[in-house]
Formats: structure tokens, sequence, C-alpha cells
């Protein structure tokens, strides 16, 4: 195996080959990307473990989880806040993920499903089911999930069928999303003063009482789903150049558009169902990837992880700032997204793109 | 009229269509959800020619090329080639032999120019085969021959409009295929531009013997680099065949409603197209 580095070649373009004739495109600074932002998740998610009302040190967070801690560290490492934490890293990830694949289909970086109303549409799901059955915790999940893939499936028949055309998905997503806060406003007054604070408190988005029955699905669904979008990360780069350009170039536009589109809804709506609708992670963690890698392309991968770092990280954060689960963390990450939401906004009306 | 007439049944008969030529439209109905833009249209791009689609406004000149480069599918009829209907071939196996350069192009924000031809090559990409050094090599080929190689490393979007359609050519040739489809590659262009561009194609015409089919605004442009013309109105074939041949002042007429002169391109010795004086048309069109 050798690395090209012909002279002339493209920073993107290179490529790590064996002499069998196989390639595999590299880019490096991509690569070192996804490197750092895995090793910043994981020393986060270490350090967030050992956060809390018994600190653990790092070092005996790591023995711990290596299988050789003490007992009363045991119990609290893999029963109570390591499943907290995988919740919080998948949750991350899926949002990341499924932000990117949002944003590169639409070609638009508010194509994501936080501005489209997903969030709003499994909150709807979830109040529903809090208001009008009082259900159990595991009864909310469900129906956040029924209502995060029905706001996915209106937008699509709304907006989708005949095409993405950039604004006008985003200003359907708008609509719809206007809608379910309005429904969600009148389902939040018909309530209860102990059924809204359950509702309040999902509806920030929450890691706090997650454990391993929210890790389990959310597991499998990224098992499935994040090789299956990977696998069609070549043809969405193609996608970029709009349609005819890459049915041009061989790629089955309507097919994989159509097949990224219901693993993005899948994603962020299983994600939205274990943790609540944690605001801004999708459309952020896209954003700030590729201005870290400063690739052009979906950024899948670095997506991801960013997904997982921003919200360990923000979860952390919130931890060390007002205590341990005094403050959900997507009030944190929806002041870092607001934020970056506006910065963003202004640099692209600079770039006259707004 | 007659003599037009007469002159497109002589064509016919001189022309018979005996050879299988790569690419055809059969008896093809190109429609947009229900309106129709032409019925039974049926067209030969002859192999190793340079096919220029010409006729006015919305007479279905760039539908047909999408209906030829399997952008629009026929909602009767079919297209062939390389005798199979186009819509029932391997996505990338058709992108390997037909490259398309569409009439508007996303260039994705912040690509450099040699990464934006390197996308040229994905249909001879695989999962495990993502870039040899046979792409390498072609992408290489490919922006010398556009002359953009000194701009691999530049961002797109900072190109002239001239540059950047150069950069866009050269993706399409990156492809690798024996046929290119050009939708109205000089718009948007200034005049020494669109003259770069069109050599540019009769360069790969000639010099690679690739099959081109461009759809070309510019009449007098068409006459002088097509060797095969084809002009279209309402959704049907007008006249078809080499521009010295085809092009006359009553052609002009009938598919543009054009009164002109067509007199010898002083340079190439082509049909030149000089419309009527404004005061020459007026006294025709009273006459009429």
């Amino acid at each position: 195996m050798k690395t090209n580095r012909a002279e002339r070649s493209p920073r993107a373009n290179r490529a790590v080959r064996t002499p069998g004739g196989l390639s595999v495109r590299l880019d490096v600074r991509a690569f070192v990307v996804v490197l750092l932002l895995l090793a910043a998740a994981l020393a986060a998610s270490v350090v967030l473990i050992g956060t809390g009302d018994f600190p653990i040190p790092a070092g005996d967070v790591l023995k711990t989880l290596m299988g050789d801690g003490n007992a009363g560290q045991e119990f609290i490492v893999n029963e109570l806040r390591l499943p907290r934490v995988l919740v919080g890293l998948l949750v991350g990830a899926s949002l990341g993920l499924g932000g990117a694949l949002f944003q590169a289909v639409s070609r638009n970086p508010l194509g994501s499903p936080d501005i489209l109303g997903l969030g709003q549409g499994a909150t709807a799901g979830a109040l529903t089911v809090i208001v009008l059955f009082s259900g159990s915790a595991g009864e909310v999940t469900v129906g956040a999930l029924v209502g995060g893939l029905g706001a996915g499936l209106a937008i699509y028949l709304l907006a989708w069928k005949q095409g993405v055309h950039g604004y006008r998905l985003v200003l359907v997503g708008i609509g719809v999303s206007a809608i379910l806060t309005a429904v969600n406003g009148y389902l939040l007054t018909k309530s209860t003063i102990t059924e809204a604070a359950q509702a309040v408190v999902w509806m920030t988005g929450s890691l706090s009482g997650r454990d391993w029955e929210q890790v389990w699905p959310l597991l499998w669904l990224c098992a499935v789903l994040v090789p299956l979008v990977l696998g069609n990360a070549r043809a969405l780069r193609m996608m970029e150049m709009g349609d005819d350009v890459s049915n041009a170039l061989g790629v089955r536009v309507e097919r994989t558009r159509a097949l990224l589109m219901v693993a993005a809804v899948l994603l962020t709506a299983t994600a939205t169902a274990a943790a609540g609708p944690v605001s801004f992670v999708a459309l952020t963690a896209p954003q700030l990837a590729r201005r870290l890698t400063r690739s052009p392309g979906p950024n899948l991968l670095p997506s991801l992880c960013m997904g997982a770092a921003l919200l360990v990280a923000a979860d952390l954060l919130s931890q060390k700032v007002f205590g341990a689960d005094q403050m959900p963390v997507g009030v944190v990450t929806g002041v870092l997204g607001g934020v970056y939401l506006l910065w963003l906004l202004v640099t692209e009306r600079k770039a006259g793109r707004i | 009229m007659s003599a037009a007439a007469a002159g497109r049944t002589d064509r016919t008969l001189n022309n018979p269509r005996s050879t299988v030529n790569r690419l055809s439209a059969e008896d093809v109905t190109l429609a947009y959800d229900q309106r129709v833009i032409a019925e039974q249209l049926s067209v030969e791009i002859p192999d190793n020619s340079f096919t220029v689609i010409v006729g006015p406004n919305a007479c279905g000149k760039s539908t047909l090329l999408r209906a030829l480069s399997r952008m629009l599918k026929p909602s009767q009829g079919r297209v062939l080639l390389d005798g199979q209907v186009i819509q029932s071939m391997p996505a990338k196996k058709v992108a390997r032999t037909l490259g398309l350069l569409p009439q508007s192009s996303i260039a994705p924000d912040g690509i450099t120019v040699g990464d934006l031809v390197g996308r040229g090559r994905y249909p001879h990409q695989g999962l495990l085969r993502q870039w040899s050094t046979e792409d390498e090599r072609v992408v290489q080929e490919s922006m010398a021959q556009t002359g953009v190689a000194e701009l691999a490393d530049r961002y797109v979007d900072e190109l002239s409009g001239g540059q950047r359609q150069r950069v866009w050519i050269a993706m399409a040739l990156a492809q690798q295929t024996p046929l290119l489809l050009l939708d109205e590659p000089t718009t948007y262009l200034d005049i020494q531009h669109q003259i770069d561009v069109l050599d540019l194609c009769a360069e790969l015409h000639e010099e690679q013997g690739r099959t081109l089919v461009a759809v070309l605004h510019d009449l007098n442009h068409a006459a002088r680099y097509a060797t095969h013309l084809i002009a279209l109105k309402g959704g049907s074939v007008i006249a078809e065949g080499a521009p010295n041949d085809i092009v006359t002042a009553e052609l002009v007429e009938e598919v543009f409603g054009l009164h002109c002169q067509v007199i010898d391109d002083p340079e190439t010795g082509t049909p030149l197209v000089v419309p009527a004086a404004r005061k020459a048309r007026a006294v025709v069109r009273e006459a009429s």
C-alpha cells in the first residue's frame, strides 16, 4: 500500500491504493477531524461518567469500564451513568448524521429537521400520549416516534414529492412546524400541572434517567442505518451538483434520495423519541464539521462524530455548571445552537446567499 | 415553400436510415405532466457527427435533448442507445457511454476545479475502486484539453463564466463517453468565450471522434460548427442534414418565421443567416 501524493493532485483526490487495483479515497484532513472528534467525544464521556453526586476519577471510570472496579463504582458506572452517556452519544450521532443528510439532499443548511418541524412532530406525539392518555415513559417514546415519522411523511407529501426545491422545503417545514407548535400549545393548556411539568422536561430534551432500555433500540438502528447511509455517501456527493448532473453521472437520484430521506427521518425521530427534541444539534453539527474539514461534500462521518461530541460536551457543560440533572441538555444545545445559527445567517448574508 | 418541401423529400431519399446509429429516438411523445411538447418525434444521431439542434424558443429542443439523455422518460415511444431502451439500462453503464452537460449546474460550495472534474469519474468507480491511477490520468488529461489544468487548485466559485463552463466540460470529458450531449453550452457567455467553447467542441469531435449533440440558439454558430443540423419547430423535425444542404432562406422563414437572406460565410463558406432589414420585413408582412 502506498499513499499517492501526485504533485498536481488536488487535496481531496488523494487515495490509498493496493497493488491489486483497489483504491480508497482518503481526505487526510477529514480523517484527522474524525479521529479528533471521536477522541473528544470519548474523553468527554469518561469525564461525564465520573461526574455527579458521587464523583469518580477518570482513571477509576476507565478501570471500571474495563471490568475491574469495585462493586459500588461498578453499579454507578455500568447501571446508572454509562447507559445515559451512551444514549447521549447515540442521540448526538443520529442527529448529526440525520441533519447532514437533510442538509445535503435539500442543498440548504436550513433544511434541517429542527426547522422542518420533525421535533415539533415528535413533541406533539409525546404530548398526546402524556396529556390525553396519561401514558408511561415507554408509551411516550412510542408516541414521539410516531409523531416524528408523521411529520416527516407530511413534509415529504407537501414539499418533497415533486423534487426538492431549496426554500420551498424550508417554507413548508416552517408551516408544518407552526401548526404543530399550535397543537402543542393547545395540548399543554389542556394538561394538569403534573402532566405539564413532565411534558416540559420532555420537550426541552434531556438525558436524565435514560438507561439501557433506550440504548438498545438506538444502537440497533444505528448499526443498520449508518453503514447503509455511508455506503451511499459517494452518490450523495454527486447529488450536490443537481439532479441533472448526478443523473448524467449514473446516480439513481430518485431512489438514493428516497432511501436517504427515510434513513434521515428514522434517525432523527428515534433520537428525538429517546431524548426529546434536543435542539439545533442536527442543524449545527454538519455545519461545524464542514468548517473543520474544509471539504465540500456532505461530510457524513465528521457530522456524525461532531453530533456525538457536541451533545456529550453540552451535557458535561450543563452538569459542571448547573449541577447534576439540574439543567436539561436541550437548553445548553439550544443556546449554543441559537448563537451559532445567528452567526451563520449573518455570514451567509455577507456572502450574498440569503 | 414548395422548393423547401421538395428539397426535404430529396434529402430523405438520399439519406435512407439503413445504418444503425448508436443513439436514436423512435416515435417518442414528450410531455411534462399533461403538457405535450412533441408527438411521434423520431430522430437519429449520426455516429461521429457534431449534431446541432436548432429551433425557436419552446420548440422542444432542450426537451428532446433531455429525452436523449434519459432525464425525461418519453410517455410513448422509446429512446435507444446501442440498440437497447435507454431507461432499461443500468444507470452507470449509460453514464459510461453518454455524457450530458445540462443547462444549469450547481457547483458545490468550496469545491476546487480538480475535485469537480474528478467527480466526472463517478461512473467508472466503485466502493473499492474510488480513485485509481487511471482516474488521476484522465482527470489531468481532461483539464489539459480544456485548458483549465493550471486552475486545478482554484475554487470554482472564483472563476469567470467562460472558465467555469470549461471546467464543467472538463468534468463531462472525464466521464470518457463516446457520446456527449450539451444543452446550450454557450448561453451567458460573451462572444469570445462562445467561440472558444464551440472550438473546443469541434476539436473534441474532430480529433477524438466523439459524437457530439448540442442545442444552440445561434443559427450562424450552428451552421458553422455542425456537421449535422436538426431544425425543430413545434415538436417536429422540419429539416435535417448538413448545414450547407438545408439552411436556406425558406427554411429559416418556415422554422423561425424570420425573413432573411442566406449568404456564404466569408470565413468558412457555411451558410450565414442575415435577417432582412426592418423595413423589408414590414413589406413582406403587408404582402402576406
